[in-house]
This record gives C-alpha cells, structure tokens and sequence, in this order.
C-alpha cells in the first residue's frame, strides 16, 4: 500500500518504520525538520517538509495517489481537520486519525472517522498495570 | 439570543462589542491568556479563557443552550472542529466559520458548517469585478446551499450569440436567474429568448462548474 503519515513525532516515526517493514511505500509529512530527523535516510522513507492541513502540500506529498492517511500529530484539530480534508477532498480510501480527547474521539467516530485515542488507550494500560 | 464566538482576535473582538452593543447575550472564548484578560479588563466578564475547539470548554461556556457558535480563530482547523463540536455533541443550530485559507471553504460546507465566511473570496470578487478581462465575476454565495451567484459577459463574438438560451447545456445545478444587456435592462430568463452581444448573464452555480461555465458562453464562435 502506499501511505501518507502527517506528523513525525514519536508516533509517527515509530509508525511509518513498522510501514515501511512491512512493505509499504510510505512518506511522512512534517512541518518540522527537525522532527524529520527521526527517520534515517536508509529506511527508505520519503520525508516532506511541508503542512499537513494545506492542500498544496499535501499534494506535494504525494496524497492524491495513496491509498491510507494516517494524521498523528500532538493538536487534535489539526488531526481531525487533515484526516477529513483527504476522506472528503482527497477521496482517500482509508483515514486513521489521533484524537487524545476522548469526548471528540467519540465524536469523530461517529461521524465516520476512524479515530484512536491515545489517552483513554494509555489510562486504561496504567491501570491495568495497577491492578496486576 | 445566546451566541458564542470562538476566538477573540481582531475579527472576534469586534464581533464581540457589535453584538453586545445589539443587546445579545454573548461570551467570547479565546485560548491566549493575555489576550483573554485584555478583552475582560476592557469588556467585563464576556470572555472565556480556553480552547474553543474542546468539547469541554463549550460546555463550560454553556453551548448546550447556545443559539449561534461563530469561529474566527486564524485557524481554520480549530474553527471547523469548534463548529463540529458545537453541531455535533450541543445541537448548536446555527454554526458560523471563518476561512483563513480560501481553499477550505468547500470542505467547511460539506462537513456541515452552515455559514462559511472566507475574507479573501470575499476581497477577490471585489477586485475581479474591477478587472475587465476576467469573464466570471463572483457575485454572492446563495444562502442554505453550495451555490453562489456569478456574472458572466458575453462577449460579441462568443458562440452563444444568436442562439436560444433554453438549447444551452449546462453545467449540472446550475440556473441562468436574470439576464442584463448592454443597454442595462434586466430581464427574467424565458425559452427562446436569444443571448446577445455584451449580455451580463447572472447564474446561481456551484464553485466547481465555473470553468465550464466560462467556456460555454464565453467561447469564441469559427
């Protein structure tokens, strides 16, 4: 599959190196060079320097030939806002969007975005962990 | 009425005051600290300080009995998600959104904003009309739909000319509403009716049919 991963932090780097192992073509998109950084030039990664919530640069990332978007950067709206620009503009078949509150997690998902939630995911594993 | 406006920068903050001064009851919610005790210190308790695009935050502003949530951050995703959260999880029934990027405002419509606002289409059609080459003039957006309203100018030596506006193919949803000619009269579109040189043809039609548009009746007859 060909994917386009918005946001290179932790998530996203970690993210688009399991993509990558598995097969897929992936390019990342980050406002940051910085961020960037976090891929080695020998993954086989694409990196582009660029803002995920703007139309020209995420055709410049390729976006209008994917088949999966994956928007995991820190700001919720930004996620939610970029994830709906490639489900309805870009007609990307598949979205996966990170919404760390969990009330608007909620509502995305029901409006038909797949939408994780770090947070609910991260409490519920402390305290799992208490428990044990 | 009880509004909301989202973000009290330059645009919020005038909103704020015109809408006071029209004796609504209105809070202002703005995410910069300073900025939000500025606009207390000066206004009085008509602000918020907070996220507005957090589902939270309105419902500390009280959204749930909100009649209008307007967003005019200079951010075009917290105000899309603000007017989401406003529709979606408060039943707010009138949404109101400001585009910084002029390039959202169609994707604003059809995630449900009811009111989408961008300064620079609203800036461009003024300028457009002033230059005499562009042959499709922006007029207005047409209210509860995705239609606007455009000019058109046909020119003397357009294919059209001569012909009945009823044998015209148009583009899908759109409707020729009034036709003005070269002397300045206007009249209501009726079958038959011939298009002539230099007619101001005036059309209800979405965004995406202007290019169509523009070469049906501005194309040059052989």
């Amino acid at each position: 599959m060909k994917i386009l991963v918005m946001g290179c932090g932790r998530i996203g780097a970690i993210i688009t190196r399991e993509l990558v192992q598995e097969g897929h073509t992936v390019t990342v998109l980050d406002t940051s060079e910085e961020n960037l950084r976090r891929i080695p030039p020998t993954l086989g990664a694409r990196t582009i320097l660029g803002d995920g919530i703007l139309d020209d640069d995420l055709r410049r990332a390729g976006i209008e030939g994917v088949d999966a978007f994956v928007a995991v950067e820190q700001g919720d709206a930004r996620n939610a806002f970029a994830a709906q620009k490639a489900r309805h503009t870009f007609k990307v078949p598949k979205v996966v969007c990170l919404i760390y509150d969990p009330i608007r997690q909620q509502m995305f998902q029901d409006l038909g975005l797949q939408a994780v939630s770090p947070s609910r995911m991260i409490s519920g594993l402390v305290l799992e962990a208490l428990e044990k | 009425m009880y509004i909301i406006i989202v973000g009290c920068g330059k645009v919020g903050y005038h909103l704020l005051k015109a809408l006071i001064a029209a004796e609504h009851e209105v809070l202002a919610i703005e995410q910069n600290p300073q900025r939000h005790a500025a606009v207390v210190e000066e206004l009085g308790s008509v602000a918020l300080s907070g996220d507005g695009a957090e589902a939270a935050v309105l419902a500390e502003a009280g959204a749930n009995r909100a009649d209008v949530v307007i967003a005019v951050t200079g951010h075009d995703e917290d105000n899309l998600v603000a007017c989401q959260v406003a529709k979606q999880r408060f039943n707010v029934k009138k949404t109101i959104a400001l585009t910084n990027d002029p390039t959202n405002e169609k994707l604003f419509r059809t995630l449900g904003v009811d009111v989408v606002v961008s300064h620079t289409n609203i800036i461009l059609a003024h300028v457009e009309g002033e230059l005499t080459e562009q042959p499709l003039i922006h007029l207005m957006p047409v209210p509860r739909s995705n239609l606007r309203l455009v000019g058109i100018h046909i020119p003397p030596d357009a294919e059209v000319v001569g012909k009945p506006l009823h044998e015209l193919l148009l583009p899908e949803n759109t409707l020729i509403s009034l036709v003005v000619n070269r002397r300045g009269q206007a009249r209501l579109p009726v079958p038959g009716q011939l298009i002539e040189p230099n007619d101001e043809v005036i059309a209800a039609t979405p965004p995406e049919a202007d290019e169509e548009l523009v070469e049906i009746f501005t194309r040059v007859g052989r």
